[in-house]
């Protein structure tokens, strides 16, 4: 089958890839570019195990085709952590005991990532409306929500320590 | 006394027993590292996906393969036809029946595994597959269990006609699979006919799915050079599939290599050997190549391990009083079209007979018949010890009916009838030796953190404006830890678990473990027992398991094992590195081993705490100067066989407020109180609770595979089955008491299946209990606000 050559920014980094037009974008994360943190788990945009970031919004990588990436930013789980420091979120998520067998993991950090963004200070209720596209069977949501919080608190105080 | 400062910061650096440490499987987690099956690439891997049937039950007339072979990049289409030759066409399951890998000449449930593709990609395979043309010719299909035994019911099993056993004792119908039994039938039916009280309800566990974010997969790769086979699957009993995979191929066991890598979540649903694992397996074997096969969501809730499908008749016979006298439970139970349900092996109806709940009952009887209909196999035990929740479930609902028609509140029903402390170790009478337990405190602090008078009396209020509330209890016995291998074996091999760990010279160590975490921290509980057993820091503990080439055998994690077994093999294995260590430690302080005492992370000599060696000071020293005639290096292995299994209890009450114009059921609380013994770590045992809970919520609020009367799915992907997202879900309030378990060397019991097993019984409870006034003893789950709204509109309170 005739392939396309896509760029787009991945993580900070241009790449450029040959891929089938109807070739999805978490198989070419996946298989092509070898970033296996975004996972499949339910191939019909449920469940959000493969959520990513594109142009800054959340968006679930198993329903949009690859080609449908070029020109864009990109970010997946493995762009979370800069210069060797974990994400607030990645951190959070490790002290409030926010996951388990971690295959609904790097959905839940790339949503909760956008999600801070959208909105700094969110309730419990927020969380848990703004969250629920990515779905989770191992921990009861309760830990996630509070590694949510943990992490809303961190980048808040960050912030404003820069603007002093 | 307590300890000293000295003492206790000691003990706080080993991070061990009773410490919520963080895990130390997050790290690679939350960085996208974890290497789960869909990861595993190999050079020159191909894909392989089903052929599935759309028919529930039909005649293959013929399959074309010829122009998904003309399609350039697939390799092979194999059949039942292929395999025949080596023998591979139908394969043992773990309940004695036998099941076949690809539909041979009919198949039996829709979506059965007729044909698998095996190309150069995922899209080649599934083109490939879209390209196989299978002709068939539909037969009647059987869908309803209680009508499999009609004398004009559908032959399901051609393949056992004629034979009166299938695996599992006597069958009496083709499409009986068996007829099992406990207890004395009767004294109880004698109890019964002299009751001054009896009731009677017909209670469902509908069939459910486990469905793990992870579906099931494998990657197989056979080396043509050395004979030699590496499966990377998502198995919850990596060494159990090696055996099945060398008896299947007769490829020596020795050449035979299991990874269970990362595990995105089992409940079960990970724990048997299904077709496309078999045929990933004969596929690479055939071609040279490594085959992969991933399932998609819909084949995963079509196809591997549903479960429960329990249609049960619960009976009590009670005084006056409220005291049970006897109890007599039957259930059907629907296994599908073939007896794949994964419980030991000589139980076919798991540990049922668990029945008796947390009551002192003197006389029972339970029994329970097994009958194949046109659907997808399984019967596994979806986050629970072997049809321990179907059990609880009935009497949980029972003791509620018989509240009901005695008009005896709900707790005070369970008081009168509570197994007393002093009564433990406590005989079942249907043939258990209950470990431990202390139920009345546990309940009696529950009814008070959640105020339960002030809860009835808010409840009449409400009652009296019309207002729909319910309070639902749940006080529910596990039976978990399978098992003795005396009682519990998987095709003849017992079921013990194993640990094996090495102290290195530095003072850090590996243990490698028979068990395989999915979720639940093995990598964290585990060096949490050794660091208490042995002085050394749990963060210096390395725990590996799942691979079957370094890990000793063990019987997998599932039925709440992995800690009453696999933790006490760990418990043992390090007691007696420590029993080697406290003779080196001796020799390096120049007394005898008696004259030395252990103390947190050393040994001294008794009296004088200043001579001591610390566990990493002997650790270097096994490696150079042991007392003579020992052998060096500081290492063990146990196989650990259980003498009883455990038996962790909780207390749960539930509140709802339904809205009697929609049905919708709001859950305003849920209490959870678990007594599962010793707790090693009290942060993950929380987030287990936590989840269990919230799988429970989904059975029994909205879970249900269901089929119309062809036999066809009606729904089989994530849009219609249902999975709490965060906004359904409610909070989780936990709470605990410790009863140890006497005959485990630490006292644990196992905890993560808990919260499912009293879970769902307690969330019907609450929602039948906003019914009691009007009558209402039983309504079916799911309890959707449909169904309920449903109940709601035939009692006209929605007017």
């Amino acid at each position: 089958m005739a392939k396309t050559q896509v760029s787009f920014n991945l993580n900070g980094q241009d790449v450029d890839v040959l891929v089938e037009a109807r070739e999805l974008l978490i198989h070419v994360l996946r298989e092509q570019l070898q970033l296996t943190g975004s996972h499949i788990g339910c191939e019909t945009s449920h469940c959000g195990a493969c959520t990513v970031d594109v142009n800054g919004q959340s968006i679930k990588s198993c329903t949009m085709l690859a080609v449908q990436a070029q020109g864009a930013t990109v970010m997946t789980v493995e762009g979370l952590a800069a210069g060797g420091e974990l994400h607030p979120l990645q951190q959070a998520f490790m002290d409030e005991h926010g996951l388990q067998c971690g295959f609904c993991t790097p959905g839940m950090l790339m949503r909760g990532y956008r999600f801070l963004q959208e909105n700094p200070n969110p309730s419990e209720e927020e969380i848990r409306s703004g969250m629920a596209g990515n779905l989770c069977r191992c921990t009861g949501y309760q830990n996630i929500i509070k590694s949510i919080q943990t992490a809303a608190a961190a980048l808040n105080a960050n912030t404003g320590s820069q603007a002093e | 006394m307590s300890a000293a400062p000295e003492t206790v910061e000691r003990q706080e650096q080993l991070q061990g027993i009773g410490c919520s440490r963080k895990r130390k499987e997050d790290p690679r987690f939350i960085q996208g590292k974890g290497l789960y099956v869909d990861d595993v690439k190999l050079p020159g891997m191909l894909c392989g996906e089903v052929v599935r049937s759309p028919f529930a039950h039909a005649k293959i007339v013929s399959i074309n393969k010829e122009k998904a072979l003309a399609l350039p990049g697939v390799h092979a289409v194999i059949t039942a036809e292929d395999l025949k030759p080596l023998g591979l066409h139908w394969m043992p399951t773990l309940a004695g029946d036998t099941q076949a890998v690809l539909a041979d000449e009919k198949v039996c449930f829709q979506m059965q595994e007729v044909a698998m593709v095996i190309a150069d990609d995922r899209y080649i395979a599934a083109d490939g597959a879209e390209l196989v043309e299978v002709e068939y010719e539909q037969l009647p299909a059987l869908v309803d269990p209680h009508k499999a035994m009609d004398a004009n019911a559908p032959i399901i099993r051609e393949d056992l006609v004629g034979k009166d056993e299938a695996g599992q004792g006597k069958r009496t119908h083709n499409n009986h699979i068996f007829t099992w039994d406990v207890g004395d039938k009767d004294a109880t039916d004698r109890a019964f006919e002299k009751a001054e009280v009896t009731v009677r309800e017909e209670i469902l566990n509908p069939r459910v799915h486990p469905s793990p974010m992870e579906t099931c997969g494998c990657v197989a790769s056979f080396d043509k050079v050395n004979g030699s086979l590496t499966v990377h699957i998502t198995s919850q009993a990596p060494h159990i599939v090696r055996t099945v995979v060398t008896l299947l191929s007769g490829i020596p066991e020795s050449k035979v290599r299991i990874i269970s890598p990362d595990i995105g979540g089992g409940f079960g649903n990970k724990v048997g050997v299904y077709p496309g694992y078999v045929c990933a397996i004969v596929s690479s074997i055939v071609l040279g190549r490594p085959v992969k096969w991933i399932e998609s969501r819909i084949d995963n809730l079509s196809s591997t391990a549903f479960a429960r499908d329990y249609h049960g008749v619960g009976e009590l016979a009670a005084d006056k009083d409220g005291r049970i006298t006897a109890l007599r439970f039957h259930a059907l139970a629907d296994h599908g079209a073939f007896n794949a349900h994964a419980q030991p092996t000589k139980w076919p109806a798991g540990l049922f007979s668990i029945c008796t709940g947390s009551y002192d009952i003197p006389v029972a009887y339970a029994r329970v018949d097994g009958v194949y209909t046109n659907k997808a196999p399984g019967g596994v035990a979806y986050r629970c010890s072997f049809r321990v929740t179907e059990a609880v479930y009935l009497i949980e609902r029972m003791i509620d009916v018989l509240a009901q028609k005695l008009d005896i509140d709900k707790a005070e029903i369970r008081r009168r009838n509570f197994i007393r402390a002093d009564q433990f170790p406590y005989q079942s009478a249907l043939g258990w030796e209950y470990d431990s337990g202390n139920y009345a405190p546990a309940l009696e602090k529950v009814l008070e953190a959640c105020d339960y008078e002030g809860l009835r009396k808010e409840q009449a209020e409400k009652r009296a404006r019309g207002e729909l509330m319910g309070i639902g209890l749940c006080t529910f016995t596990e039976i978990v830890g399978a098992g003795p291998s005396k009682a519990c074996d998987v095709l003849g091999v017992g079921m013990f678990d194993s640990c094996e760990i090495r102290v290195h010279p530095t003072g850090s160590a590996i243990a490698r473990m028979g068990t395989i975490t999915q979720g639940q921290g093995h990598e964290t509980t585990y060096a949490q027992i050794i660091a208490t057993e042995l002085g050394l820091s749990s963060d210096d503990i390395q725990i590996e398991e799942g691979d079957t080439d370094t890990a000793p055998y063990g019987l997998g994690t599932y039925g709440s094992r992995s800690t009453p077994v696999g933790g006490a093999a760990t418990a043992m294995a390090a007691r007696t590195i420590r029993a080697k260590a406290q003779k080196i430690a001796a020799h390096l302080l120049e007394v005898s081993p008696e004259d030395v005492e252990w103390d947190v992370d050393r040994f001294h000599v008794k009296g004088n705490p200043d001579a001591a060696k610390t566990m990493k000071e002997v650790a270097w020293a096994a490696y150079n100067n042991v007392p003579e005639g020992m052998e060096m290096g500081l290492e063990s292995v146990n196989y650990y066989d259980p003498p009883n299994f455990t038996y962790p209890f909780g207390i749960y009450l539930c509140v709802v407020d339904i809205d009697r114009h929609t049905g919708e059921t709001s859950v305003r609380r849920f209490y959870a109180l678990d007594d599962c013994g010793t707790r090693i770590n009290p942060m993950i045992i929380d987030g287990q609770i936590h989840g269990g809970l919230n799988e429970a919520f989904a059975v029994a609020m909205g879970q249900l595979i269901s089929f119309d009367e062809d036999g066809n799915l009606q729904g089989n992907t994530l849009m219609d089955y249902f999975i709490p997202t965060f906004v359904e879900t409610p909070h989780w309030e936990t709470d605990y008491t410790v009863t140890p378990s006497p005959h485990h060397p630490l006292g644990a019991k196992g905890v993560a299946e808990s919260p499912h097993v009293g879970g769902i019984p307690c969330f019907s409870n609450a929602v039948v209990d906003a019914f009691a006034h009007k009558g209402v003893t039983h309504i079916d789950m799911p309890h959707t606000a449909f169904n309920v709204w449903k109940t709601i509109h035939e009692l006209g309170l929605d007017s």
